[in-house]
């Protein structure tokens, strides 16, 4: 507080709350010329300055690099907390940025495919998404956390129903199924977790858990709450073996959903559980109970089938899909190597695969407008000739994915590597790397030169209207972007680990 | 005499399995046509003699027995998985701290300072309320989120549905059978809705002073209007419930909500002088925002238990 401004130290409360109005407005706003979307745009715009603002204010501030936000009167155990960082700010800025880009991007798309009288319940949904992602990221409070996963597993599922047709709610229906099994043993691991430290906020859980390993009390129940809690937020992360659900509901639902929730949504959870490694059991601990390898070993195998299953994909959005399957297995990785810079790594591959996979399915779905609406890879040839944005769109994310140099997903590949060489898998995580990288290289690659096929009577048949201002500049920002963190990635891989260290 | 007694039996056999009389303009989709399988190729004219090979007998066997094997399979391994949770969970919680006991790990200073202090602290008598409302008034403003959350995706998913197609009924419209001459219902439900409703009023009202409080106040009241809708019809309840007055109050009682605990947390945080009194402990205007507070969860819940009932067996509110 002494360094930081005031107007910097109520960001994290104000942007929460900013998001949290504009979904509780936005029912009663009136259901014309789209006016609830562009309300939703203008706030996470808002509130992506104030998140920039808050990761200038806090790296220009010397030593104390986080502080503490008691909301209400009451300080920290007995009331609620939140707590700000650099990875927290930097980690908000960037899903602003991305919920931005994939609402924008897909503004004509998303009128073509939700229902007049849904859309504004559609922006109350994406508002409250957005709030309890910042609210993920900014808690420090286990069952603050809770209550937010909550909130953004029902608007997630929800997004994806919002498409009208039998596919979807077939797809929401199993999503909403396997991610309140996730809920119900996060929820039980969180009781298992008071019961035995009496405590709900971070930093006083980890003592005691602390106290506990080192006087080898209550073991049992710490490692059954440790294992619950994992593959509950694994569950609603996608990692491989619970990952069915990710392609019937990225696949199905409209492409600002599938943006959102391949972006945005797989991240919180993602964050969450690597802040409840660091903060509440600590790292040494995390080892002790074996965690890091189960974790290490899912993301290998999740790296390799995810893949896999992608290569055998006929439809477009789909293999995007099981694509996320994949690298949601590097971020896995990067958090089994159990190292201030395997997280470091992993924190980037967050970032990098948030910018890229929305930037991925905004391109899939503008090409597939651009073939007349159809989604198989063989009806989009020649199709980079007719939405040339779309097309540059899917080359520079497939080169990202697969890890050319420049592109983003090299800087957080090159990271994850030379993190695993402080492992004791090194050779593993390496073989892993290359394999995957191979394997992705095995499905991008034809896509790409399917969409840059000429095919004289196929172009005739293409009837879409050119796209949209708006599409074309969210596409441009999207490639600065992606160029931005493949270029110049390491003042931010050090601002993470600055972040990391302090978590 | 016999006769009639069979007649009732039948009925109310009938009632008991759920087959009553199918209303009238009740949805019923097509049967699909039946497809051939994918394994079923067209077959070859030109070949004059034909054996199945190895691959087409294994696929031949395949859908015959596959789709058997699979669901035994499936079923065996997932009572097996349930099993080895349930006993893993029991065992866990045969090695948690004993229940109730005092040198517990969550008898710790957070729970005496909530129990010594919170009379004087939060000015409610009700130390639940002052816990959930005033010390962690965030989680609970998130709790009521999550009620908003869940009452407008099911609105989306069932209500704005039919909008863009206003003569074609959605499938999921169910008619409601409802009985204009139904004397007993109707006589139970005009002595008891107003007594429910004072008692769900009581228990809102009193929340920081007794048990009770927004959330089991707001059931309290919904119970009546589902009660109403039984009773009367739904078309009764409409005129003063409907889809948009619960968006209204919905959205307005989370409003108030969000600006009066956004401000308390403000000036919490800010270390700044907050303008709400917190009364006399015991009165009826007293412990500052949690009466208001009470009333607006209160709000919400009903709005929202009524909303999923009338939308899930009318399709409409």
């Amino acid at each position: 507080m002494n360094e930081i401004s005031m107007f910097a130290f109520n960001i994290p409360f104000v942007s929460i709350f900013l998001m949290m109005i504009s979904a509780i407005i936005t029912p009663l706003i009136p259901n014309r010329n789209r006016l609830p979307e562009k309300l939703s745009c203008w706030v996470i715009s808002i509130v992506g300055v104030l998140s920039a603002y808050l990761l200038y204010a806090l790296t220009n501030s010397g030593q104390s690099i986080t502080f503490n936000f008691a909301m209400g009167h009451f300080p920290a155990p007995w009331g609620n907390e939140l707590r700000a960082g650099p990875l927290e700010a930097v980690l908000s800025l960037v899903f602003c940025i991305a919920m931005l880009l994939s609402l924008l991007g897909n503004f004509s798309s998303t009128q073509e495919d939700i229902a007049p009288a849904r859309r504004n319940i559609f922006c109350v949904l994406v508002n409250l998404l957005t709030a309890s992602l910042l609210a993920l990221t900014y808690t420090n409070d286990l069952f603050t956390a809770y209550v937010f996963i909550e909130i953004n597993t029902i608007a997630a599922c929800s997004i994806v129903a919002v498409k009208e047709g039998a596919e979807t709610v077939r797809a929401a229906l199993r999503y909403l199924v396997m991610s309140l099994v996730g809920s119900g043993l996060v929820m039980i691991s969180i009781c298992l977790l008071y019961g035995l430290t009496g405590h709900l906020l971070m930093q006083n859980m980890h003592g005691a858990i602390q106290v506990l390993v080192t006087t080898q009390n209550y073991m049992m129940p710490l490692t059954v709450s440790l294992a619950l809690i994992t593959v509950g937020l694994a569950i609603k992360s996608a990692l491989y073996p619970f990952a069915a659900w990710l392609p019937d509901a990225h696949g199905s639902s409209t492409n600002a959903s599938s943006a959102i929730l391949s972006g945005l949504v797989l991240k919180g959870h993602i964050f969450i559980l690597i802040k409840i490694f660091c903060r509440v059991f600590g790292l040494d601990v995390i080892h002790a109970l074996r965690m890091d390898t189960v974790i290490f070993i899912l993301g290998v195998v999740a790296m390799i089938i995810g893949s896999v299953h992608a290569l055998r994909q006929k439809n477009v959005k789909r293999m995007i899909a099981w694509s996320s399957v994949a690298q949601v297995g590097y971020i896995f990785l990067g958090v089994g190597l159990n190292t201030i810079a395997g997280i470091a790594a992993a924190c980037l591959h967050i970032i990098v695969h948030a910018t890229v996979k929305p930037m991925l399915f905004t391109a899939a779905g503008g090409l597939s407008s651009a073939a007349g609406h159809k989604k198989g890879l063989h009806a989009l040839m020649g199709t980079f000739y007719v939405n040339r944005w779309a097309g540059l769109g899917l080359i520079a994310g497939a080169c990202s994915m697969m890890g050319v140099p420049a592109f983003a997903g090299f800087a957080s590949k090159l990271s994850l590597m030379l993190a695993s060489f402080d492992s004791p898998f090194v050779a593993w995580s390496l073989a892993a790397l290359a394999a995957s990288s191979v394997l992705n290289a095995l499905y991008y690659v034809p896509a790409v030169i399917v969409i840059m096929t000429h095919s004289k009577d196929a172009q005739k048949n293409f009837t879409a209207p050119p796209p949209t201002k708006l599409y074309n500049f969210s596409m441009l920002a999207f490639l600065i972007l992606n160029f931005y963190l493949g270029l110049f990635c390491m003042p931010l891989l050090r601002l993470i680990t600055r972040g990391v260290n302090v978590l | 005499m016999n006769e009639e007694l069979r007649n009732i039996w039948t009925q109310f056999f009938n009632w008991v399995m759920g087959n009553g009389p199918r209303p009238e303009n009740e949805v019923i989709p097509p049967e699909p046509p039946p497809a051939l399988p994918f394994t079923q190729k067209p077959e070859d004219k030109y070949s004059r003699f034909h054996e199945a090979t190895l691959k087409e007998r294994y696929n031949q066997w395949l859908e015959l027995h596959g789709l058997h094997i699979f669901s035994s399979l499936y079923s065996g391994l997932s009572v097996l998985t349930c099993i080895v949770i349930v006993c893993l969970l029991l065992a866990t919680v045969a090695e948690l701290p004993p229940f109730g006991h005092e040198r517990n790990p969550a008898n710790n200073e957070v729970i005496r300072r909530y129990v010594q202090y919170g009379w004087h602290e939060t000015g409610a008598q009700n130390i639940v309320a002052g816990l959930i409302l005033d010390y962690r008034a965030f989680d609970t403003f998130g709790e009521s989120s999550v009620l908003f959350t869940a009452a407008c995706s099911v609105l989306m998913i069932l209500s704005a549905t039919r909008s863009n197609k206003p003569d074609k009924k959605s499938p999921l419209m169910r008619h409601h059978v409802f009985r204009k001459d139904d004397a007993i219902l109707q006589g139970i439900a005009s002595l008891s809705i107003p007594v429910i409703l004072m008692m769900g009023c009581v228990v809102v009202i009193n929340g920081h002073l007794s048990p009770g409080g927004g959330f089991s106040g707001g059931a309290i009241l919904s119970t009546a209007l589902i009660l109403a809708a039984n009773a009367y019809g739904f078309e009764r309840v409409h005129e003063f419930f409907s889809e948009r007055t619960f968006i209204v109050s919905s959205s307005t009682a989370l409003m108030i909500y969000a600006l009066s605990k956004g401000y308390s947390f403000f000036t919490g945080a800010n270390h700044l002088h907050s303008i709400i009194p917190k009364g006399t402990v015991g009165d009826i205007l007293s412990a500052g925002l949690i009466l208001p507070l009470d009333i607006c969860v209160g709000l919400i819940v009903a709005g929202t238990l009524y909303g999923f009932y009338a939308l899930f067996s009318e399709g409409e509110m």
